[in-house]
């Protein structure tokens, strides 16, 4: 299935700003295996808790019609400006940037810009996305 | 941590068990961690580890070599292969690093990540920074 050129530049996001907290961090650090002190700036991967949700919105979006079964995650990168601290009011936008086709697959390349509540960056967290084909 | 030093390498372990507590940290819901019949589904042997957890566990390596949190400004990694993780044994993971660059108080460190001797991760690359300057 070929997607809509249109996709390009469209944004996605969930509208309400997630709060972090000191128990959210120590619950991912446990799931992650890595040591946590209360204080300590979050995982380096914390960011998906936030970017998750306007990934989500993408990929269930009726207009773009997607088949979520059919996506595999090729791809992610976090680029921090600041580290986050507990307290932080963060807000995920996501951008489509790329969409292309290749071995009958769709592959979505997106940018979640990850603000604080004063609207400045904290991370970018870029996530590749293919959509399997029928036959990939 | 100069130009060329080796990293490691760091086993990690996973097990279903792991992928339920990481899924519910996460908010990653998605059944081809959880149901082995929802990834036999789409061709894969038995439930796999979200590649974000595989790619947590590279970020946990990395606050090991770099003393802590907080000093990591970059990282970026492709998903190459699943992390099949059976219900009687757990996924073994092997990382490994390479400082690649080194200026101040930055570096670069390339990662290498395996399982079971196959590479999982593709140009897995990380920046430090706060490192000890000499």
């Amino acid at each position: 299935m070929a997607l809509s050129a249109d996709l390009i530049g469209q944004t996605f996001s969930t509208g309400h700003p997630y709060v972090v907290t000191a128990d959210k961090v120590a619950e991912f650090a446990a799931a992650t295996q890595t040591p946590y002190q209360p204080g300590d700036v979050p995982p380096a991967t914390f960011p998906i808790v936030v970017a998750f949700p306007a990934i989500m919105a993408l990929l269930e979006d009726e207009q773009v019609g997607l088949d979520l079964a059919r996506i595999v995650h090729g791809e992610q990168r976090f680029t921090y400006t600041r580290p986050i601290q507990i307290g932080d009011e963060l807000s995920a936008t996501l951008q489509v940037d790329r969409v292309r086709s290749m071995a009958g697959s769709d592959i979505i390349t997106t940018t979640s810009r990850i603000t604080d509540a004063a609207g400045e960056l904290v991370c970018d967290a870029k996530a590749t996305l293919i959509h399997r084909g029928e036959d990939a | 941590m100069n130009i060329g030093d080796v990293l490691g390498p760091l086993q990690y372990s996973i097990t279903r068990d792991d992928l339920v507590a990481y899924a519910k940290a996460s908010g990653d819901h998605n059944p081809i961690h959880q149901d082995e019949a929802a990834a036999q589904a789409i061709g894969l042997p038995t439930v796999v580890a979200h590649g974000m957890l595989t790619m947590a566990l590279a970020a946990r390596a990395l606050h090991q070599w770099t003393g802590g949190p907080g000093n990591v400004g970059e990282l970026g990694v492709k998903f190459t292969k699943p992390v099949p993780v059976w219900a009687d044994r757990p996924a073994e993971l092997e990382i490994s690093g390479e400082v690649t660059a080194r200026e101040g108080d930055h570096a670069t460190i390339r990662l290498t990540v395996t399982c079971e001797g196959e590479k999982v991760l593709g140009v897995s690359r990380a920046q430090v920074t706060g490192l000890p300057t000499p």
